[in-house]
Protein backbone atom coordinates (compact mmCIF):
# COMPACT_ATOMS: atom_id res chain seq x y z
CA UNK A 1 0.00 0.00 0.00
CA UNK A 2 1.81 3.67 -0.98
CA UNK A 3 2.72 4.58 2.21
CA UNK A 4 4.31 8.19 0.06
CA UNK A 5 0.10 8.58 -0.45
CA UNK A 6 -1.01 8.16 2.71
CA UNK A 7 1.74 9.81 4.38
CA UNK A 8 0.42 12.14 6.40
CA UNK A 9 -2.63 11.01 7.55
CA UNK A 10 -3.92 9.66 10.86
CA UNK A 11 -2.79 5.96 11.73
CA UNK A 12 -7.02 5.76 12.27
CA UNK A 13 -7.45 7.11 8.99
CA UNK A 14 -5.29 4.89 7.13
CA UNK A 15 -6.59 2.21 9.02
CA UNK A 16 -10.36 3.11 7.63
CA UNK A 17 -8.54 3.52 4.07
CA UNK A 18 -7.50 -0.12 4.20
CA UNK A 19 -10.89 -1.15 5.56
CA UNK A 20 -12.71 -0.06 2.73
CA UNK A 21 -10.57 -0.71 -0.09
CA UNK A 22 -10.74 -3.94 1.00
CA UNK A 23 -13.76 -4.20 1.19
CA UNK A 24 -15.16 -2.08 -2.19
CA UNK A 25 -14.12 -5.33 -4.48
CA UNK A 26 -15.98 -7.69 -2.33
CA UNK A 27 -19.29 -5.33 -1.79
CA UNK A 28 -19.25 -4.44 -5.15
CA UNK A 29 -19.59 -8.25 -5.87
CA UNK A 30 -22.44 -8.37 -3.77
CA UNK A 31 -24.13 -5.50 -4.53
CA UNK A 32 -23.69 -6.41 -8.42
CA UNK A 33 -24.50 -10.33 -7.93
CA UNK A 34 -26.79 -10.54 -5.07
CA UNK A 35 -28.36 -7.80 -4.09
CA UNK A 36 -29.15 -6.22 -7.35
CA UNK A 37 -30.21 -9.38 -8.41
CA UNK A 38 -32.75 -9.95 -5.40
CA UNK A 39 -33.89 -6.21 -5.86
CA UNK A 40 -34.65 -7.31 -9.19
CA UNK A 41 -36.35 -10.02 -8.45
CA UNK A 42 -38.93 -8.32 -7.01
CA UNK A 43 -39.23 -5.27 -9.19
CA UNK A 44 -39.98 -7.81 -12.12
CA UNK A 45 -42.73 -9.79 -9.73
CA UNK A 46 -44.49 -6.43 -10.28
CA UNK A 47 -44.66 -6.56 -14.27
CA UNK A 48 -45.37 -7.93 -17.00
CA UNK A 49 -43.06 -9.39 -19.68
CA UNK A 50 -42.31 -11.69 -21.87
CA UNK A 51 -37.81 -10.95 -22.78
CA UNK A 52 -38.73 -10.53 -26.47
CA UNK A 53 -41.39 -7.46 -26.25
CA UNK A 54 -39.89 -3.85 -25.38
CA UNK A 55 -43.15 -3.36 -23.86
CA UNK A 56 -42.92 -4.03 -19.94
CA UNK A 57 -46.02 -3.24 -18.56
CA UNK A 58 -46.30 -2.85 -14.69
CA UNK A 59 -49.71 -4.70 -12.92
CA UNK A 60 -48.87 -4.44 -9.68
CA UNK A 61 -50.18 -7.82 -7.68
CA UNK A 62 -51.65 -9.35 -10.78
CA UNK A 63 -49.00 -11.86 -10.59
CA UNK A 64 -49.68 -12.86 -7.12
CA UNK A 65 -53.32 -13.01 -7.63
CA UNK A 66 -52.55 -15.41 -10.29
CA UNK A 67 -50.95 -17.13 -8.50
CA UNK A 68 -53.06 -18.52 -6.33
CA UNK A 69 -55.87 -19.95 -9.20
CA UNK A 70 -52.61 -21.20 -10.74
CA UNK A 71 -52.81 -25.03 -10.60
CA UNK A 72 -49.20 -25.95 -11.05
CA UNK A 73 -48.09 -23.45 -8.96
CA UNK A 74 -50.36 -24.61 -6.17
CA UNK A 75 -49.29 -28.68 -6.85
CA UNK A 76 -45.34 -27.52 -6.85
CA UNK A 77 -46.12 -25.48 -3.66
CA UNK A 78 -47.99 -28.79 -1.80
CA UNK A 79 -45.05 -30.85 -3.49
CA UNK A 80 -42.24 -28.61 -2.09
CA UNK A 81 -43.71 -28.69 1.49
CA UNK A 82 -43.65 -31.85 1.66
CA UNK A 83 -40.58 -32.70 0.26
CA UNK A 84 -39.36 -30.48 2.27
CA UNK A 85 -40.55 -31.49 5.87
CA UNK A 86 -40.46 -34.87 5.82
CA UNK A 87 -37.03 -34.68 4.29
CA UNK A 88 -35.59 -32.80 7.68
CA UNK A 89 -38.56 -34.68 10.10
CA UNK A 90 -37.73 -38.10 9.18
CA UNK A 91 -33.72 -37.31 8.21
CA UNK A 92 -33.53 -36.21 11.52
CA UNK A 93 -35.24 -39.05 13.22
CA UNK A 94 -32.76 -41.58 11.60
CA UNK A 95 -30.07 -39.71 12.28
CA UNK A 96 -30.61 -39.40 15.99
CA UNK A 97 -30.05 -42.63 17.28
CA UNK A 98 -26.92 -43.35 15.07
CA UNK A 99 -25.60 -40.12 16.19
CA UNK A 100 -26.32 -41.32 20.34
CA UNK A 101 -24.98 -44.46 18.89
CA UNK A 102 -21.41 -43.11 17.52
CA UNK A 103 -21.53 -40.81 20.91
CA UNK A 104 -19.46 -42.89 22.58
CA UNK A 105 -15.39 -42.82 22.68
CA UNK A 106 -14.22 -45.59 19.73
CA UNK A 107 -11.48 -45.81 17.58
CA UNK A 108 -13.95 -46.32 14.31
CA UNK A 109 -15.94 -43.01 15.19
CA UNK A 110 -13.80 -41.22 12.61
CA UNK A 111 -14.55 -43.88 9.97
CA UNK A 112 -18.04 -43.80 10.36
CA UNK A 113 -18.52 -39.88 10.29
CA UNK A 114 -16.49 -40.04 6.70
CA UNK A 115 -18.25 -43.08 5.39
CA UNK A 116 -21.67 -41.60 6.61
CA UNK A 117 -20.66 -38.46 5.09
CA UNK A 118 -19.34 -39.28 1.84
CA UNK A 119 -23.11 -39.25 0.32
CA UNK A 120 -23.53 -35.81 1.24
CA UNK A 121 -20.07 -34.74 -0.52
CA UNK A 122 -21.00 -36.27 -3.92
CA UNK A 123 -22.91 -34.14 -6.34
CA UNK A 124 -26.45 -34.53 -6.88
CA UNK A 125 -26.66 -35.17 -10.18
CA UNK A 126 -24.67 -38.63 -9.58
CA UNK A 127 -26.26 -39.68 -7.22
CA UNK A 128 -29.58 -38.82 -9.15
CA UNK A 129 -28.63 -40.84 -11.94
CA UNK A 130 -27.70 -44.21 -9.21
CA UNK A 131 -30.87 -43.65 -7.75
CA UNK A 132 -32.66 -43.77 -11.09
CA UNK A 133 -31.50 -47.00 -11.94
CA UNK A 134 -31.59 -48.46 -8.74
CA UNK A 135 -35.53 -47.42 -9.34
CA UNK A 136 -36.00 -48.60 -12.15
CA UNK A 137 -39.09 -50.26 -12.57
CA UNK A 138 -38.07 -53.33 -14.79
CA UNK A 139 -34.10 -53.93 -13.70
CA UNK A 140 -33.60 -51.65 -11.18
CA UNK A 141 -31.84 -53.32 -7.55
CA UNK A 142 -34.74 -51.80 -5.46
CA UNK A 143 -37.29 -54.03 -7.13
CA UNK A 144 -34.64 -57.07 -7.48
CA UNK A 145 -34.33 -56.95 -3.33
CA UNK A 146 -38.25 -56.40 -2.81
CA UNK A 147 -38.49 -59.35 -4.89
CA UNK A 148 -37.38 -61.56 -2.45
CA UNK A 149 -40.31 -60.46 -0.18
CA UNK A 150 -42.51 -61.69 -2.87
CA UNK A 151 -43.20 -57.76 -4.12
CA UNK A 152 -44.16 -57.51 -7.66
CA UNK A 153 -41.53 -54.54 -9.21
CA UNK A 154 -42.97 -50.94 -8.69
CA UNK A 155 -42.62 -48.27 -10.77
CA UNK A 156 -40.90 -45.74 -8.41
CA UNK A 157 -41.02 -42.54 -10.35
CA UNK A 158 -43.69 -43.26 -12.60
CA UNK A 159 -46.63 -41.97 -10.30
CA UNK A 160 -46.61 -38.33 -8.75
CA UNK A 161 -46.90 -39.17 -4.98
CA UNK A 162 -44.50 -42.34 -5.30
CA UNK A 163 -42.05 -40.24 -7.22
CA UNK A 164 -42.07 -37.71 -4.83
CA UNK A 165 -41.52 -40.29 -1.70
CA UNK A 166 -38.43 -42.17 -3.70
CA UNK A 167 -36.76 -38.25 -4.06
CA UNK A 168 -37.46 -38.07 -0.85
CA UNK A 169 -35.76 -41.20 0.79
CA UNK A 170 -32.67 -40.49 -1.92
CA UNK A 171 -32.53 -37.21 -0.44
CA UNK A 172 -33.12 -38.51 3.55
CA UNK A 173 -30.05 -41.11 2.19
CA UNK A 174 -27.72 -38.41 0.90
CA UNK A 175 -28.17 -35.91 4.47
CA UNK A 176 -27.93 -38.46 6.65
CA UNK A 177 -24.19 -38.00 7.42
CA UNK A 178 -24.67 -33.92 8.00
CA UNK A 179 -27.34 -34.81 10.24
CA UNK A 180 -25.55 -37.51 11.94
CA UNK A 181 -22.64 -34.92 12.69
CA UNK A 182 -24.35 -32.16 13.31
CA UNK A 183 -25.92 -34.64 16.23
CA UNK A 184 -23.12 -35.80 17.47
CA UNK A 185 -21.59 -31.75 17.49
CA UNK A 186 -24.85 -30.93 19.79
CA UNK A 187 -24.53 -34.26 21.93
CA UNK A 188 -20.47 -33.87 22.59
CA UNK A 189 -21.52 -29.81 23.60
CA UNK A 190 -23.91 -31.83 26.77
CA UNK A 191 -21.39 -31.26 29.77
CA UNK A 192 -21.20 -35.04 31.47
CA UNK A 193 -22.14 -32.99 34.71
CA UNK A 194 -25.65 -32.58 33.42
CA UNK A 195 -25.70 -36.87 33.21
CA UNK A 196 -24.27 -37.39 36.33
CA UNK A 197 -26.43 -34.97 38.14
CA UNK A 198 -29.79 -36.66 36.67
CA UNK A 199 -28.16 -40.44 37.48
CA UNK A 200 -27.73 -39.03 40.78
CA UNK A 201 -31.46 -37.83 40.95
CA UNK A 202 -32.39 -41.92 40.17
CA UNK A 203 -33.50 -40.75 35.94
CA UNK A 204 -33.71 -44.03 34.32
CA UNK A 205 -32.11 -44.06 30.42
CA UNK A 206 -35.44 -42.65 29.06
CA UNK A 207 -35.95 -39.61 31.32
CA UNK A 208 -32.50 -38.40 31.09
CA UNK A 209 -32.80 -38.61 27.13
CA UNK A 210 -36.61 -36.84 26.94
CA UNK A 211 -35.61 -34.41 30.28
CA UNK A 212 -31.62 -33.54 29.35
CA UNK A 213 -30.21 -34.81 26.17
CA UNK A 214 -33.18 -33.33 23.76
CA UNK A 215 -33.84 -30.41 25.29
CA UNK A 216 -29.68 -29.51 25.21
CA UNK A 217 -30.10 -30.42 21.29
CA UNK A 218 -32.49 -27.85 20.95
CA UNK A 219 -30.22 -25.21 19.00
CA UNK A 220 -28.14 -27.31 17.06
CA UNK A 221 -31.48 -29.03 16.42
CA UNK A 222 -33.07 -25.57 15.06
CA UNK A 223 -30.18 -24.83 12.95
CA UNK A 224 -30.41 -28.10 11.14
CA UNK A 225 -33.98 -28.12 10.54
CA UNK A 226 -33.55 -24.38 9.24
CA UNK A 227 -30.64 -25.36 6.98
CA UNK A 228 -32.59 -28.62 5.85
CA UNK A 229 -35.55 -27.13 4.86
CA UNK A 230 -34.07 -24.25 2.98
CA UNK A 231 -32.56 -26.36 1.16
CA UNK A 232 -35.55 -28.16 0.81
CA UNK A 233 -37.88 -25.70 -0.75
CA UNK A 234 -35.26 -24.84 -3.09
CA UNK A 235 -35.09 -28.56 -4.59
CA UNK A 236 -34.68 -29.10 -8.13
CA UNK A 237 -31.64 -30.88 -9.62
CA UNK A 238 -33.06 -34.59 -8.72
CA UNK A 239 -37.09 -33.17 -10.22
CA UNK A 240 -35.25 -32.34 -12.94
CA UNK A 241 -32.84 -35.59 -13.70
CA UNK A 242 -34.90 -38.27 -12.48
CA UNK A 243 -38.46 -36.97 -13.31
CA UNK A 244 -38.31 -35.86 -16.41
CA UNK A 245 -38.22 -37.14 -20.34
CA UNK A 246 -36.66 -40.52 -21.03
CA UNK A 247 -37.79 -44.23 -19.23
CA UNK A 248 -38.61 -44.54 -15.69
CA UNK A 249 -40.68 -41.30 -15.55
CA UNK A 250 -43.21 -40.17 -18.48
CA UNK A 251 -44.02 -36.47 -18.80
CA UNK A 252 -42.76 -34.78 -15.42
CA UNK A 253 -44.41 -36.55 -12.72
CA UNK A 254 -43.27 -34.42 -9.30
CA UNK A 255 -43.59 -30.40 -9.49
CA UNK A 256 -41.49 -28.61 -7.63
CA UNK A 257 -41.07 -25.19 -7.10
CA UNK A 258 -38.09 -24.22 -8.76
CA UNK A 259 -39.10 -26.65 -11.80
CA UNK A 260 -42.13 -24.19 -11.62
CA UNK A 261 -40.02 -21.29 -11.44
CA UNK A 262 -37.91 -22.54 -14.20
CA UNK A 263 -40.01 -23.67 -16.71
CA UNK A 264 -42.47 -20.37 -16.52
CA UNK A 265 -39.36 -18.65 -16.57
CA UNK A 266 -37.41 -20.45 -19.15
CA UNK A 267 -39.93 -22.57 -21.34
CA UNK A 268 -42.94 -19.90 -21.20
CA UNK A 269 -40.97 -16.35 -21.03
CA UNK A 270 -43.18 -15.44 -18.48
CA UNK A 271 -40.68 -13.28 -16.87
CA UNK A 272 -42.57 -11.34 -14.27
CA UNK A 273 -44.97 -14.34 -13.00
CA UNK A 274 -42.05 -16.55 -12.47
CA UNK A 275 -40.44 -13.86 -10.79
CA UNK A 276 -43.38 -13.59 -8.49
CA UNK A 277 -43.35 -17.48 -7.99
CA UNK A 278 -39.41 -16.48 -7.07
CA UNK A 279 -40.78 -13.94 -3.96
CA UNK A 280 -42.91 -16.91 -2.82
CA UNK A 281 -40.44 -19.00 -2.43
CA UNK A 282 -38.04 -16.62 -0.62
CA UNK A 283 -41.14 -15.60 1.44
CA UNK A 284 -41.95 -19.42 2.37
CA UNK A 285 -38.41 -19.34 2.94
CA UNK A 286 -37.89 -16.69 5.36
CA UNK A 287 -40.87 -17.81 6.97
CA UNK A 288 -39.99 -20.81 7.49
CA UNK A 289 -37.02 -19.99 9.64
CA UNK A 290 -39.02 -17.33 11.17
CA UNK A 291 -41.16 -20.05 12.77
CA UNK A 292 -38.64 -22.65 13.57
CA UNK A 293 -36.44 -20.09 15.23
CA UNK A 294 -39.62 -19.31 17.29
CA UNK A 295 -40.77 -22.63 18.09
CA UNK A 296 -37.26 -24.17 18.76
CA UNK A 297 -35.76 -20.84 20.90
CA UNK A 298 -35.80 -20.79 24.27
CA UNK A 299 -32.91 -22.51 25.46
CA UNK A 300 -29.86 -20.31 25.67
CA UNK A 301 -27.19 -22.80 25.28
CA UNK A 302 -24.24 -21.97 23.66
CA UNK A 303 -23.74 -23.76 20.40
CA UNK A 304 -20.39 -24.51 18.85
CA UNK A 305 -22.24 -23.19 15.37
CA UNK A 306 -21.76 -19.47 14.41
CA UNK B 1 -16.49 -40.07 31.03
CA UNK B 2 -15.17 -43.00 32.88
CA UNK B 3 -16.81 -45.50 31.81
CA UNK B 4 -16.10 -49.13 32.50
CA UNK B 5 -14.63 -51.05 29.51
CA UNK B 6 -15.10 -54.77 30.69
CA UNK B 7 -18.26 -56.61 29.42
CA UNK B 8 -17.40 -55.29 25.89
CA UNK B 9 -20.05 -57.39 24.49
CA UNK B 10 -22.91 -56.48 25.94
CA UNK B 11 -26.24 -57.19 23.68
CA UNK B 12 -26.71 -53.51 24.02
CA UNK B 13 -23.42 -52.62 21.79
CA UNK B 14 -23.64 -55.33 19.77
CA UNK B 15 -27.19 -53.95 18.76
CA UNK B 16 -25.37 -50.04 18.45
CA UNK B 17 -22.31 -52.13 16.18
CA UNK B 18 -25.07 -53.76 14.07
CA UNK B 19 -27.31 -50.71 13.68
CA UNK B 20 -23.91 -48.64 12.46
CA UNK B 21 -22.87 -50.82 10.12
CA UNK B 22 -25.83 -51.68 8.41
CA UNK B 23 -26.18 -47.85 8.03
CA UNK B 24 -22.60 -47.78 6.50
CA UNK B 25 -23.61 -50.65 4.26
CA UNK B 26 -26.74 -48.47 3.35
CA UNK B 27 -24.38 -45.64 2.26
CA UNK B 28 -21.83 -47.44 0.73
CA UNK B 29 -24.00 -49.58 -1.68
CA UNK B 30 -25.57 -46.94 -4.00
CA UNK B 31 -21.55 -46.02 -4.84
CA UNK B 32 -20.73 -50.00 -5.06
CA UNK B 33 -23.39 -50.29 -7.20
CA UNK B 34 -22.37 -47.49 -9.24
CA UNK B 35 -18.81 -49.06 -9.48
CA UNK B 36 -20.49 -52.70 -10.62
CA UNK B 37 -22.24 -51.74 -13.32
CA UNK B 38 -20.12 -49.36 -15.02
CA UNK B 39 -18.19 -51.85 -15.45
CA UNK B 40 -20.37 -54.04 -17.07
CA UNK B 41 -20.76 -55.04 -20.62
CA UNK B 42 -24.35 -54.02 -22.19
CA UNK B 43 -25.65 -57.05 -21.35
CA UNK B 44 -24.49 -57.97 -17.92
CA UNK B 45 -26.63 -54.17 -17.26
CA UNK B 46 -29.88 -54.90 -18.59
CA UNK B 47 -30.58 -58.52 -16.59
CA UNK B 48 -32.54 -59.84 -14.31
CA UNK B 49 -31.54 -60.66 -11.91
CA UNK B 50 -28.87 -57.95 -11.25
CA UNK B 51 -25.85 -58.94 -10.19
CA UNK B 52 -23.01 -57.39 -8.33
CA UNK B 53 -20.18 -58.59 -8.96
CA UNK B 54 -19.64 -58.50 -13.26
CA UNK B 55 -18.60 -61.93 -15.15
CA UNK B 56 -16.84 -60.11 -17.86
CA UNK B 57 -15.94 -56.60 -16.54
CA UNK B 58 -14.80 -54.71 -18.98
CA UNK B 59 -13.74 -50.54 -19.46
CA UNK B 60 -15.33 -50.30 -22.74
CA UNK B 61 -17.92 -48.32 -21.03
CA UNK B 62 -15.28 -45.54 -19.99
CA UNK B 63 -14.41 -45.37 -23.21
CA UNK B 64 -17.41 -44.79 -24.44
CA UNK B 65 -18.63 -42.06 -22.30
CA UNK B 66 -15.65 -40.38 -23.75
CA UNK B 67 -16.20 -41.18 -27.30
CA UNK B 68 -20.19 -40.92 -27.37
CA UNK B 69 -20.45 -37.37 -25.68
CA UNK B 70 -16.88 -34.74 -25.54
CA UNK B 71 -16.86 -35.46 -21.07
CA UNK B 72 -13.03 -34.98 -21.67
CA UNK B 73 -14.25 -31.24 -22.73
CA UNK B 74 -16.90 -31.13 -19.78
CA UNK B 75 -14.29 -32.44 -17.09
CA UNK B 76 -11.94 -28.96 -18.36
CA UNK B 77 -14.80 -27.41 -18.34
CA UNK B 78 -15.72 -28.17 -15.08
CA UNK B 79 -12.03 -28.32 -13.65
CA UNK B 80 -11.99 -24.69 -14.79
CA UNK B 81 -14.99 -23.10 -13.47
CA UNK B 82 -14.20 -24.48 -10.11
CA UNK B 83 -10.86 -23.50 -10.30
CA UNK B 84 -11.92 -20.09 -11.10
CA UNK B 85 -14.56 -19.70 -7.97
CA UNK B 86 -12.85 -21.35 -5.76
CA UNK B 87 -9.53 -18.57 -6.07
CA UNK B 88 -11.92 -16.09 -6.01
CA UNK B 89 -13.49 -17.05 -2.98
CA UNK B 90 -10.61 -17.67 -0.91
CA UNK B 91 -9.57 -14.04 -1.89
CA UNK B 92 -12.58 -12.18 -1.26
CA UNK B 93 -13.52 -14.26 1.54
CA UNK B 94 -9.91 -14.35 3.23
CA UNK B 95 -9.72 -10.11 2.68
CA UNK B 96 -13.11 -9.54 3.85
CA UNK B 97 -13.19 -11.97 6.55
CA UNK B 98 -9.90 -10.09 8.29
CA UNK B 99 -11.26 -7.25 7.60
CA UNK B 100 -14.55 -7.64 9.63
CA UNK B 101 -12.65 -10.04 11.90
CA UNK B 102 -9.88 -7.32 13.30
CA UNK B 103 -11.05 -4.10 12.37
CA UNK B 104 -13.66 -1.33 13.53
CA UNK B 105 -15.03 1.15 10.78
CA UNK B 106 -17.90 3.11 10.66
CA UNK B 107 -20.67 1.29 8.52
CA UNK B 108 -18.85 -2.72 9.47
CA UNK B 109 -21.77 -3.71 10.97
CA UNK B 110 -24.66 -2.52 8.37
CA UNK B 111 -22.26 -4.47 5.62
CA UNK B 112 -22.10 -7.19 7.29
CA UNK B 113 -25.92 -7.23 7.82
CA UNK B 114 -26.46 -6.51 4.03
CA UNK B 115 -24.02 -10.01 3.42
CA UNK B 116 -25.86 -11.63 6.20
CA UNK B 117 -29.24 -10.60 4.37
CA UNK B 118 -27.56 -12.13 0.77
CA UNK B 119 -27.17 -15.27 2.19
CA UNK B 120 -30.38 -15.97 2.85
CA UNK B 121 -31.81 -15.28 -0.29
CA UNK B 122 -31.22 -19.01 -2.32
CA UNK B 123 -29.99 -18.84 -5.74
CA UNK B 124 -33.30 -19.80 -7.14
CA UNK B 125 -35.13 -16.57 -6.18
CA UNK B 126 -33.09 -14.68 -7.72
CA UNK B 127 -31.71 -16.29 -11.01
CA UNK B 128 -34.15 -14.91 -13.70
CA UNK B 129 -32.99 -11.08 -13.61
CA UNK B 130 -29.34 -12.78 -12.71
CA UNK B 131 -29.85 -14.78 -16.24
CA UNK B 132 -31.36 -11.26 -17.60
CA UNK B 133 -28.43 -9.40 -16.72
CA UNK B 134 -25.83 -11.84 -18.17
CA UNK B 135 -27.80 -11.43 -21.19
CA UNK B 136 -27.60 -7.43 -21.64
CA UNK B 137 -23.80 -8.15 -20.62
CA UNK B 138 -23.96 -10.72 -23.76
CA UNK B 139 -22.67 -13.43 -21.72
CA UNK B 140 -24.64 -15.44 -22.22
CA UNK B 141 -22.86 -19.43 -22.94
CA UNK B 142 -19.40 -18.22 -22.14
CA UNK B 143 -17.23 -19.25 -19.36
CA UNK B 144 -17.52 -15.66 -17.32
CA UNK B 145 -21.22 -16.13 -17.78
CA UNK B 146 -21.08 -19.27 -16.29
CA UNK B 147 -18.72 -18.65 -13.33
CA UNK B 148 -20.02 -15.16 -12.17
CA UNK B 149 -22.51 -16.51 -9.72
CA UNK B 150 -19.84 -18.31 -8.42
CA UNK B 151 -17.55 -15.68 -7.60
CA UNK B 152 -18.42 -14.85 -3.97
CA UNK B 153 -19.68 -16.79 -1.32
CA UNK B 154 -21.31 -14.88 1.72
CA UNK B 155 -20.12 -18.37 4.08
CA UNK B 156 -17.09 -18.04 2.91
CA UNK B 157 -16.60 -14.80 4.50
CA UNK B 158 -18.41 -16.11 7.68
CA UNK B 159 -15.83 -18.81 8.36
CA UNK B 160 -12.88 -16.98 7.72
CA UNK B 161 -14.00 -14.03 9.99
CA UNK B 162 -14.75 -16.82 12.70
CA UNK B 163 -11.09 -18.19 12.11
CA UNK B 164 -8.90 -14.75 11.92
CA UNK B 165 -11.11 -13.85 14.81
CA UNK B 166 -8.44 -16.15 17.03
CA UNK B 167 -5.48 -14.77 15.58
CA UNK B 168 -3.78 -12.90 18.41
CA UNK B 169 -4.18 -9.06 18.17
CA UNK B 170 -0.22 -9.09 19.64
CA UNK B 171 0.76 -10.38 16.20
CA UNK B 172 -0.52 -7.64 14.42
CA UNK B 173 0.42 -4.98 16.65
CA UNK B 174 4.66 -6.30 16.13
CA UNK B 175 4.40 -6.63 13.05
CA UNK B 176 2.78 -2.91 12.71
CA UNK B 177 5.78 -1.60 15.00
CA UNK B 178 7.95 -3.31 12.71
CA UNK B 179 6.41 -0.54 10.26
CA UNK B 180 4.39 -3.63 8.44
CA UNK B 181 1.50 -2.05 6.12
CA UNK B 182 -2.49 -2.97 6.90
CA UNK B 183 -2.25 -4.99 3.78
CA UNK B 184 1.19 -7.45 4.46
CA UNK B 185 -0.35 -7.93 7.29
CA UNK B 186 -3.35 -9.83 5.72
CA UNK B 187 -0.79 -11.32 3.41
CA UNK B 188 2.17 -12.80 5.41
CA UNK B 189 0.89 -13.01 8.91
CA UNK B 190 -2.71 -14.03 8.63
CA UNK B 191 -3.26 -15.96 5.32
CA UNK B 192 -0.11 -17.90 6.25
CA UNK B 193 -2.25 -18.72 9.49
CA UNK B 194 -5.30 -19.62 7.97
CA UNK B 195 -3.89 -22.39 5.82
CA UNK B 196 -5.93 -24.90 7.29
CA UNK B 197 -9.24 -22.77 7.25
CA UNK B 198 -8.59 -21.84 3.67
CA UNK B 199 -7.83 -25.60 2.85
CA UNK B 200 -11.27 -26.24 4.30
CA UNK B 201 -13.13 -23.37 2.37
CA UNK B 202 -11.19 -24.61 -1.10
CA UNK B 203 -12.87 -27.70 -0.77
CA UNK B 204 -16.35 -27.04 -0.14
CA UNK B 205 -15.90 -23.71 -2.64
CA UNK B 206 -15.07 -26.14 -5.08
CA UNK B 207 -17.66 -28.78 -4.38
CA UNK B 208 -20.32 -26.18 -4.76
CA UNK B 209 -18.99 -25.30 -8.11
CA UNK B 210 -18.35 -28.78 -9.33
CA UNK B 211 -21.71 -29.98 -8.17
CA UNK B 212 -23.88 -26.48 -9.90
CA UNK B 213 -26.42 -27.66 -12.20
CA UNK B 214 -29.42 -25.58 -12.74
CA UNK B 215 -27.24 -21.91 -13.05
CA UNK B 216 -25.11 -23.70 -16.06
CA UNK B 217 -28.16 -25.40 -17.28
CA UNK B 218 -29.43 -22.15 -17.86
CA UNK B 219 -26.65 -20.24 -19.06
CA UNK B 220 -25.13 -22.93 -21.58
CA UNK B 221 -26.25 -23.44 -25.23
CA UNK B 222 -23.62 -24.57 -26.73
CA UNK B 223 -22.57 -27.94 -26.06
CA UNK B 224 -18.73 -27.05 -25.74
CA UNK B 225 -19.19 -25.03 -22.86
CA UNK B 226 -21.15 -28.52 -20.95
CA UNK B 227 -19.78 -28.60 -17.05
CA UNK B 228 -19.95 -32.67 -16.21
CA UNK B 229 -22.70 -32.25 -13.80
CA UNK B 230 -24.78 -31.05 -17.12
CA UNK B 231 -23.39 -33.71 -19.32
CA UNK B 232 -24.63 -36.23 -17.05
CA UNK B 233 -27.98 -34.89 -16.81
CA UNK B 234 -28.83 -34.23 -20.33
CA UNK B 235 -27.61 -36.99 -22.05
CA UNK B 236 -29.97 -38.88 -20.44
CA UNK B 237 -31.67 -40.04 -23.63
CA UNK B 238 -28.54 -40.70 -25.20
CA UNK B 239 -27.68 -43.06 -22.80
CA UNK B 240 -31.41 -44.10 -22.09
CA UNK B 241 -30.05 -47.63 -23.38
CA UNK B 242 -27.03 -47.79 -21.74
CA UNK B 243 -26.78 -47.32 -17.99
CA UNK B 244 -23.03 -48.52 -18.14
CA UNK B 245 -21.80 -45.61 -19.80
CA UNK B 246 -23.76 -43.21 -17.67
CA UNK B 247 -22.64 -44.80 -14.27
CA UNK B 248 -18.63 -44.77 -15.83
CA UNK B 249 -19.25 -41.60 -17.01
CA UNK B 250 -20.85 -40.45 -13.36
CA UNK B 251 -17.86 -42.18 -11.55
CA UNK B 252 -15.30 -39.95 -13.29
CA UNK B 253 -17.39 -36.66 -12.18
CA UNK B 254 -17.18 -37.98 -8.70
CA UNK B 255 -13.65 -39.05 -8.48
CA UNK B 256 -12.00 -36.01 -7.91
CA UNK B 257 -14.31 -34.76 -4.97
CA UNK B 258 -14.31 -38.39 -3.43
CA UNK B 259 -10.57 -38.26 -3.57
CA UNK B 260 -10.55 -35.09 -1.90
CA UNK B 261 -12.54 -36.34 0.61
CA UNK B 262 -10.72 -39.36 1.11
CA UNK B 263 -7.86 -37.57 1.78
CA UNK B 264 -8.88 -34.63 3.61
CA UNK B 265 -11.73 -36.14 4.95
CA UNK B 266 -10.42 -35.04 9.03
CA UNK B 267 -10.60 -31.51 7.53
CA UNK B 268 -13.51 -31.71 5.84
CA UNK B 269 -15.70 -32.77 8.93
CA UNK B 270 -13.90 -31.01 11.27
CA UNK B 271 -15.19 -27.78 9.12
CA UNK B 272 -18.66 -28.75 8.76
CA UNK B 273 -18.90 -29.52 12.62
CA UNK B 274 -17.12 -25.99 12.89
CA UNK B 275 -19.07 -23.96 11.20
CA UNK B 276 -22.52 -26.22 9.84
CA UNK B 277 -21.49 -25.85 6.51
CA UNK B 278 -22.73 -28.53 4.42
CA UNK B 279 -20.43 -27.76 1.42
Amino acid sequence: MGSLATRGLSVKTKRYLFCYLALLPVVLLFVWLRVGPAASTINLSFHDWNLIRAHKPFVGLKNYINLFNDRLFLISLRNTTIFAFATVVFGMLLALPLALALNRPSKLTGFYQAVYFLPVITPMVPVSVIFKWIYDPGYGLLNYLLSFFGVEPIGWLMFPNLALASIIVMCIWKNLGYHMIMLLVGLKNIPGQYYEAAAIDGANKWQIFWKVTLPLLKPILMYVFITTSIEGFNIFTPVYVMTTGSQGAPGNSVRTLVYNIYEDGFRYFKMGYASSQAVMLLLIVLAVTMLQMKMLSGDDASSSVQ
Amino acid sequence: MARSSHAKATPGQIVIHIVLVLGAAAMLLPFIWMLSTSVKPPEEVITWPPQFIPRNPTFDNYVEAFTAVPLARFFLNSTLISTVSTVSILLTSSLAGFVFAKYRFPGRNLLFLVILATSMVPFQSYMIPFYLMVNRLGWISTYQGLVLPLLVMAFGIFFMRQNIMSVPDELMDAARIDGCSEFRIYWQIILPLSKSAMAALAIFAFKNAWADFIWPLLITNDIGLYTMELGLGMFQHRFTVDYGAITAASVISILPIVTVFVIFRRHIIEGVTLTGIKG
